[in-house]
């Protein structure tokens, strides 16, 4: 017979296994639900004011791309988001709790990766890993399997004994990525996950985040690639200067913007010009003309019945065409309608006082 | 499996027994992070071990010949106490650069996104520079044994001297901990810290008996925290303390004065750390 040491144990660990599917089978939130909800959040840095009314609802299980230029309060609203700042009005709940009065709730199920990857240089890559899993309470052989099954994960397994100061920067993004997984937390914060990375690291990343959101994951994921907000995101919201701007599907902002253009690709030796003018007879709104890549577009109410007219009118001009088709407005057409200006990084304003 | 991977965090609120368990444990996680740094990287170690080697060789065979020790005495034995003094002011350094670089790094607000108690991280790191000090310690007791200094009082006195060493270290790496926190990158926090780690070793006793200063001067000197640990050092290693014949409150009672300053920087800067840790979330 075993020892009573070694039945208490295996009683110990029978109700702890209780109280843990308990504990998941009671969570405060149940799919269905917004798992991140913020109302009117406002937030000033002395004269900046970095959020001025932010709303945002994302049911649990899908994906939320925060999307806007630099210093237009993405990284404000996460910060606020994951309890690392306190809005000055507003509230916000993450998983069902209060982040402002229930901030300790909140950080239990929450992952956050921020910009700069939050790791320790000195410290192993498992190092890294095992440390986040004890500050999460699990126990040391726990914490190391866990790390150990992330790094494999990740693609890092091979250099998990390495001090992380040897890392590539894609491989400290994925190192970051994985501490923010650590306790497999409901809701994921992802602040400009892929800014810095090669093309092969991105796509690796994608790949993971797409994982997660199918096992159950809510992420919110700030980005200044539209590419990255097409394709990753159930829902997009643009924010400006600290305030929504637009939200919607990819699909929506798109039509927001006027709905499809037709676009003519012109042949090497016939006239741009005449192709706009002929164009111009078939669509609304002004034409664009594109010299380097020998196009012309513009927005087409009828769509693609406008098509064989078109074509039957360009070939009567005398024009040439390599291709006719329809294009969908790309997320920049929408960000440059919507706020005037293209979501490449602007200066901020400090710095246009300074050049000014 | 992915169940029993769940962190078994209670969903209720904590009793303070469990909530002051796990900080505690927090904290030496944290701490094991700052120990297992050292190892990896003993290079980090400089400023308390290869430093303070190279100041005992300068003083011991180069300003040493030229210093002469009021009433007599051997001026190897007179520094090692001083050397005391300044380890714990390094310590403070290496505090400050370490609490700025993980603020630069997004680390501390990593730390800060995780269900820990706010006070872990700082008290980690304080632990773990604490242990930086003890390594200080031993290598300036072989050093000293090398270049002559002995203990002439017995064990007892001296683990009270080490005591004393280790209890101002710990007052001095909170005041490390806010420094780090109030500047902006580690830059400037080694920088800050080389500003006053040079008026607060040199000001004092540490090297020179502070008769031959300018009156001014000697009234700093004999009250700077340095010169009373460094002072009690010589008293408690029965070295030759010149320190003793001045009148100066801290010079009369070194082993009190530095327990007092001890509490005294405890009791200002343990607080304020925490404060401005908390700030941080709260701007």
């Amino acid at each position: 017979m075993g020892s009573p040491a070694l039945a208490f144990r295996t009683l110990y660990g029978i109700v702890q296994r209780m109280t843990t599917v308990l504990r998941t089978s009671v969570a405060p939130f149940r799919s269905g639900d917004l798992a991140i909800e913020a109302h009117g959040l406002e937030k000033s840095f002395g004269q900046t004011r970095a959020l001025v009314g932010v709303d945002l609802a994302v049911p649990t299980g899908t994906v939320l791309c925060v999307l806007g230029p630099n210093g237009s309060g993405k990284t404000t609203t996460v910060r606020v988001l994951t309890t690392l700042l306190r809005p000055d009005r507003g509230s916000a709940r993450v998983a069902g709790y209060d982040v402002v009065t229930q901030a300790t709730q909140v950080r239990r199920e929450i992952g956050l990766a921020g910009q700069s990857a939050a790791l320790d240089e000195s410290l192993t890559g498992l190092g890294n890993l095992v440390m986040i899993g004890q500050l999460n309470r699990l126990p040391r052989r726990e914490a190391q399997h866990r790390a150990r099954e992330l790094l494999s994960r990740f693609d890092l397994a091979d250099a998990a004994d390495r001090g992380v100061k040897t890392y590539s920067g894609g491989m400290r993004r994925r190192l970051d990525l994985a501490a923010s997984l650590v306790v497999n937390p409901p809701v994921l914060f992802l602040d400009e996950p892929t800014t810095g990375l090669d093309p092969r690291s991105r796509l690796a990343l994608w790949d993971i985040i797409r994982t997660l959101v199918a096992d159950g994951t809510t992420v919110l994921l700030t980005t200044q690639y539209l590419e990255e907000a097409d394709l990753l995101a159930d829902r997009i919201v643009v924010i400006d200067r600290g305030a929504v701007i637009a939200q919607g599907t990819s699909d929506e902002l798109k039509s927001q913007v006027g709905g499809d253009r037709i676009q003519v690709t012109v042949a090497s030796g016939s006239d741009l010009t005449v192709a706009g003018a002929t164009l111009a007879h078939h669509a609304e709104g002004p034409v664009h003309l594109d010299d380097e890549r020998r196009t012309v577009d513009a927005f087409a109410p009828d769509g693609s019945l406008a098509i064989p007219a078109i074509a039957a009118a360009m070939s009567a001009a005398g024009v040439v065409m390599d291709d006719l088709g329809m294009v969908r407005p790309s997320l920049d057409d929408v960000f440059l309608t919507l706020t005037g200006h293209s979501v490449e990084p602007v200066a901020d304003q400090s710095e246009l006082a300074r050049l000014a | 499996m992915t169940s029993t991977m769940a962190p078994l965090l209670p969903s209720h609120a904590e009793s303070v027994a469990s909530r002051a368990w796990w900080a505690m444990r927090n904290s030496l996680v944290l701490a094991r992070r700052g120990v297992v740094r050292i190892i990896r990287e003993p290079s980090q170690l400089l400023d308390v071990t290869i430093q303070p080697l190279i100041f005992v060789l300068l003083f011991v065979y180069v300003f040493g010949s030229a210093i002469h020790v009021p009433g007599g005495g051997n001026y190897h034995e007179y520094l090692i106490g001083g050397m005391f003094g300044m380890a714990l002011v390094g310590t403070a350094q290496g505090t400050a650069v370490g609490v700025s670089t993980d603020m630069a790094t997004g680390l501390t607000d990593r730390f800060r996104s995780l269900p820990i108690a706010r006070s872990a991280v700082l008290t980690g790191r304080v632990i773990a520079d604490l242990l930086t000090e003890v390594v200080a310690i031993l290598v300036l007791v072989l050093t000293g044994l090398a270049v002559g200094w002995r203990i002439h009082n017995g064990p007892g006195d001296a683990l009270v001297a080490f005591g004393l060493c280790l209890l101002i270290a710990f007052a001095m790496t909170w005041v490390g901990a806010c420094a780090g926190m109030m500047v902006k990158n580690p830059e400037a926090a080694a920088a800050v810290g080389f500003i006053f780690f040079l008026p607060l070793v040199f000001v004092s006793n540490t090297f020179v008996p502070t008769q031959g200063m300018p009156h001014w001067l000697q009234v700093a000197a004999n009250w700077n925290p340095v010169s009373a640990v460094a002072s009690a050092c010589r008293n408690l290693f029965g070295n030759p303390n010149p320190s003793a014949d001045i009148s100066a409150w801290p010079m009369q009672h070194p082993e009190l004065a530095t327990v007092l300053w001890s509490i005294g920087l405890i009791a200002i800067f343990a607080p304020l750390a925490v404060h401005l840790y908390r700030r941080k979330t709260l701007r």
